[in-house]
């Protein structure tokens, strides 16, 4: 299909009639940073944003989410028995996640929906938002979405991409959710002249152009295992790590969570949380034994997992999307596109 | 698809102390709907998330075997906040249970071969499990000879004492019972370490898998044993402990190389062990 050209009100009075049957999320500035929220109107969306602090998993894996509630009364017959704690299903309209995020959401879902079991609440999430992605027009120096697998204007993610063009926007529709959304069609669109398209793969050009490709997966994903593993590297990109975590919770493919019950009187609920795999605590077994009890088989675990253990297990690309959040806020400057450096260049010598 | 995450409610039936230090509990687990019992369908080898509401959930091996109806049997040793609390309730209480979860033994496999099984320790429930499954008179006569080696630190700190020498009794399992050290006059088994006694015993390895379950230190010493009396890695079979939370593979923990501990394991064979990374 065609873009569309839209003006920023013609894009924010679609929004706001399809805000008739979809909760609307997208990116506002609260404070110093963007954060997706909960938007009264599609006029709050900060169209100049560059990406959010936080990714938007949290949009589908809270960071603390009741699981089960229970009731611990002595007189209640249902004691102890635990029921699902009621949730908020409705179908939601998801504005402005760049492709990288939304991208990472459909690597997530390898974890989260498989041919055995089946997450119920990452999987219903996931089956009722529609996604409005954004195109990248200048990506940030951290970007590197080329090379792992998506892209500015990746569409593998998204139902409707928008591009930012002079005087407006163009939208596509990449998807059959996406096309959809145009029952309620958007007034005053028009299809994009052929001058407009041609300007608007030149921004796509420019963006590309101006991202680093550093990444050989397929040398890394033919290397076995333990010998990238036991590799001497990884001494040296732990040296500065202080397991705060901050990489895992800006992460947008970092899934891990916790469980834990939480009791107040005679009312308990079961919790998720996220969690980090940088974290001692992690793998602690109650004996006392801690299988990656050293902070180098923590961070180690962390890179391995999204390049290689992932990579191996799923067969298709890494878990990472180039977001290049962790590398703006790591504390101590450890930045991943080093690390895929490391990994590549161990690779490249013969074994 | 039910919501993997939701136990099944369950009673406790029945706990027996089983050790003299009193800190291994048995806990017959009985659902309270049957249909919930249809559904929990298990080979030996395979573990259960026990959830205590309020305290949490603990991944478990499952000690009874699926030849034994009506309950379900854990064996439980008290070492932190769940495990505690699970040992002081009382008979008629409600818990859950969450499974069946992980693989388990290669059952296809260990038909028609014998079985040698070693134990140290509290790490001998999916073993029970698998002995009590194997001994089962409809299962039998698929396993070849089955030998069973199982040493703990001194008589008391045996676990199922009962069965195990009533299994000493019967002519179609060889069991080898020891201790690390005792002065009961009455004890008329072996005393020595396990690998020792597995030097001594010298299960024949033809036609024969290993399933070794125990303390680290065991498994250490036993595997090299087992190698000289011609076991290969791919027969020779552990379960491995990780920390766990959803059991289902999903939450990250006890992710090993490629492998979830809980989803892909807790089964494997040192052949397996042997391409991932050494974080167990």
């Amino acid at each position: 299909m065609s873009r569309l050209r839209l003006t920023q009100e013609g894009l924010t009075e679609w929004l706001r009639r399809l805000g008739n049957i979809y909760t609307l999320y997208g990116p506002v500035l609260t404070g110093s940073y963007h954060e997706f929220k909960r938007l009264q109107d599609p006029g709050e969306i900060d169209w100049d944003y560059s990406n959010t602090r936080l990714s938007p998993k949290a949009l589908f894996l809270p960071p603390a989410e009741k699981m089960f509630v229970f009731s611990m009364d002595p007189d209640d017959p249902e004691r102890a028995i635990l029921k699902e704690a009621p949730k908020d299903f409705g179908p939601r309209l998801v504005v402005g996640i760049r492709p990288c995020d939304a991208y990472a959401m459909k690597l997530v879902d390898r974890n989260f929906i498989t041919p055995q079991y089946r997450d119920p609440w990452w999987e219903k999430r996931r089956q009722e938002t529609v996604i409005i992605g954004y195109g990248c027009n200048d990506p940030c120096s951290t970007c590197f979405c080329l090379s792992v697998g998506s892209g500015p204007f990746d569409t593998k993610g998204l139902d409707v991409l928008v591009i930012k063009v002079d005087g407006g926007f163009s939208l596509s529709f990449c998807s059959e959710r996406g096309k959809k959304l145009l029952r309620r069609e958007p007034l005053g669109a028009r299809a994009l002249s052929e001058s407009e398209e041609r300007s608007l793969q030149d921004r796509r050009a420019h963006a590309e152009a101006s991202m680093p490709k550093f990444w050989d997966e397929k040398l890394v994903a033919t290397r076995p295992l333990l010998d990238i593993f036991n590799a001497p590297f990884w001494e040296d990109i732990q040296f500065s790590c202080i397991n705060c975590g901050t990489c895992t919770f800006l992460c947008p493919t970092c899934w891990c969570f916790d469980i834990q019950d939480e009791l107040w009187q005679n009312k308990g609920c079961r919790v998720r949380l996220w969690d980090s795999c940088m974290f001692p605590l992690f793998t602690l077994h109650g004996s006392g034994h801690n299988p990656r009890s050293q902070k180098l088989q923590r961070v180690r675990q962390r890179f391995m997992h999204k390049l290689k253990y992932y990579v191996d297990k799923y067969r298709n690309g890494v878990a990472c999307v180039g977001c290049g959040r962790c590398v703006q806020f790591c504390p101590v400057n450890i930045d991943i596109r080093e690390v895929m450096r490391l990994m590549v260049s161990h690779c490249q010598c013969s074994l | 698809m039910n919501n993997p995450y939701k136990p099944y409610p369950v009673k406790i039936d029945e706990i027996i102390v089983e050790t003299d230090d009193r800190n291994l509990r048995t806990f017959h687990l009985k659902f309270l709907n049957s249909e919930d019992e249809a559904a929990f369908q298990y080979y030996p080898g395979q573990f259960a998330e026990i959830s205590v509401p309020g305290q949490g959930e603990i991944p478990i091996g499952i000690a009874s075997s699926p030849t034994e109806k009506g309950y379900l049997k854990f064996t439980v040793n008290k070492v932190g906040k769940v495990t505690t609390y699970l040992h002081n309730m009382k008979p008629g209480e409600i818990i859950g249970v969450r499974g069946p979860l992980g693989n388990w033994y290669p059952w296809d496999k260990l038909e028609g071969s014998n079985v040698v099984i070693i134990g140290g320790g509290f790490a001998f429930t999916t073993l029970r499990s698998s002995i009590v499954y194997m001994l089962d008179p409809e299962n039998r006569p698929k396993f070849g000879n089955i030998t069973v080696i199982y040493g703990a630190r001194n008589p008391g700190m045996l676990l199922y004492k009962e069965e195990l020498f009533a299994w000493e009794q019967r002519d179609d399992i060889v069991m080898h019972l020891t201790v690390d050290a005792t002065n009961d006059p009455n004890w008329r088994y072996n005393i020595g370490f396990v690998p020792a006694v597995t030097k001594e015993k010298a299960p024949s390895s033809e036609n024969a898998y290993a399933i070794v379950c125990g303390p680290p230190i065991m498994i250490k010493f036993t595997l090299p044993v087992l190698r000289e009396l011609g076991f290969a890695p791919d027969r020779i079979i552990t379960s491995l402990e990780m920390r766990m939370k959803c059991g289902i593979g999903m939450c990250g923990r006890c992710n090993i190389g490629t492998e979830y501990v809980c989803k892909d394991g807790p089964v494997f064979t040192f052949e397996q062990l042997s391409q991932l990374p050494n974080e167990y």
